[in-house]
């Protein structure tokens, strides 16, 4: 699949179809800090702990979208970080905010598991973290 | 706002990405054609951006002024460094990639809109 040129290049995880990737996440980066910055900025005594995990979201998609698109050893450790904790965090998330709806009552990205946003952040850390597998192994 | 023209800058948007995946699906790297409509659903964008400003001179004011004004600029950011992102590298990625750009516009339109009437409703 890869060119003979990328073989050279290990660990670069911003080619192919990584490149989609690293745009879906720069849009979702671009969504969870205008959320959080809306809410943060005109509703924050609402629901604090909601918008306080807004802004977490919002800082581990930057985070993740940077990593992907930079290439090397360290760049791919963190893109391994921080997408590990995206997942981890949609299903807590997720899963509180279904069974604990006191503690969320405004949504954030995550909340039931990303329903707001067509189940997109549930599915995407999968397929980043499966991205990641296939380029370690290239 | 004016809906009208919100949902004519989301539907072109919209169908726009239809085309990119659709061409993508059948191999095909970005076109000039496709790259051509992009121009303009961003030109939509600048029109959507100069109606927001007319409308605020002529005294409406939306919930949040802030808000209001970021999602506008925001808007207007996405096509350009989506193309750009897409570009650097072409091949059928970068068709898809362009329609994921387009798609993230009806998201912004809806949300400038929702912004904009929590101050009327």
């Amino acid at each position: 699949m890869a060119e003979p040129s990328q073989q050279r290049t290990r660990r670069n995880t911003a080619t192919g179809p990584g490149r989609i990737l690293v745009a879906v996440y720069g849009i979702f980066a671009l969504a969870a800090t205008s959320r959080a910055a809306v809410q943060i900025s005109t509703k924050w005594h609402e629901a604090p702990l909601a918008y306080t995990l807004s802004a977490v979201a919002a800082v581990i998609y930057i985070v993740a979208t940077i990593a992907l698109a930079r290439r090397g050893e360290g760049s791919f450790r963190l893109a391994v970080a921080a997408i590990g904790i995206e997942l981890l965090g949609v299903l807590v998330v997720g899963t509180l905010s279904v069974f604990d709806q006191e503690a969320f009552p405004d949504a954030t990205v995550w909340s039931g598991y990303g329903e707001g946003y067509l189940f997109i952040p549930l599915v995407l850390p999968v397929i980043g973290l499966l991205w990641l597998r296939r380029t370690a192994s290239r | 706002m004016i809906t009208g023209f919100g949902v004519v800058v989301a539907a072109s948007a919209a169908l726009v990405a239809v085309w990119a995946f659709v061409s993508a699906a059948r191999g095909r790297e970005p076109g000039r054609a496709l790259l051509v409509s992009l121009g303009v659903v961003e030109a939509l964008v600048v029109a959507q951006l100069v109606i927001g400003i007319v409308l605020l001179i002529a005294g409406d004011r939306p919930h949040s002024m802030v808000t209001y004004l970021a999602y506008l600029v925001g808007s207007l950011v996405i096509l350009p460094v989506g193309a750009a992102w897409a570009l650097a590298e072409r091949s059928r990625s970068s068709t898809v990639i362009l329609g994921v750009a387009c798609l993230a516009i009806p998201v912004m339109v809806e949300r400038i809109h929702q912004i904009w009437g929590a101050g009327h409703g």
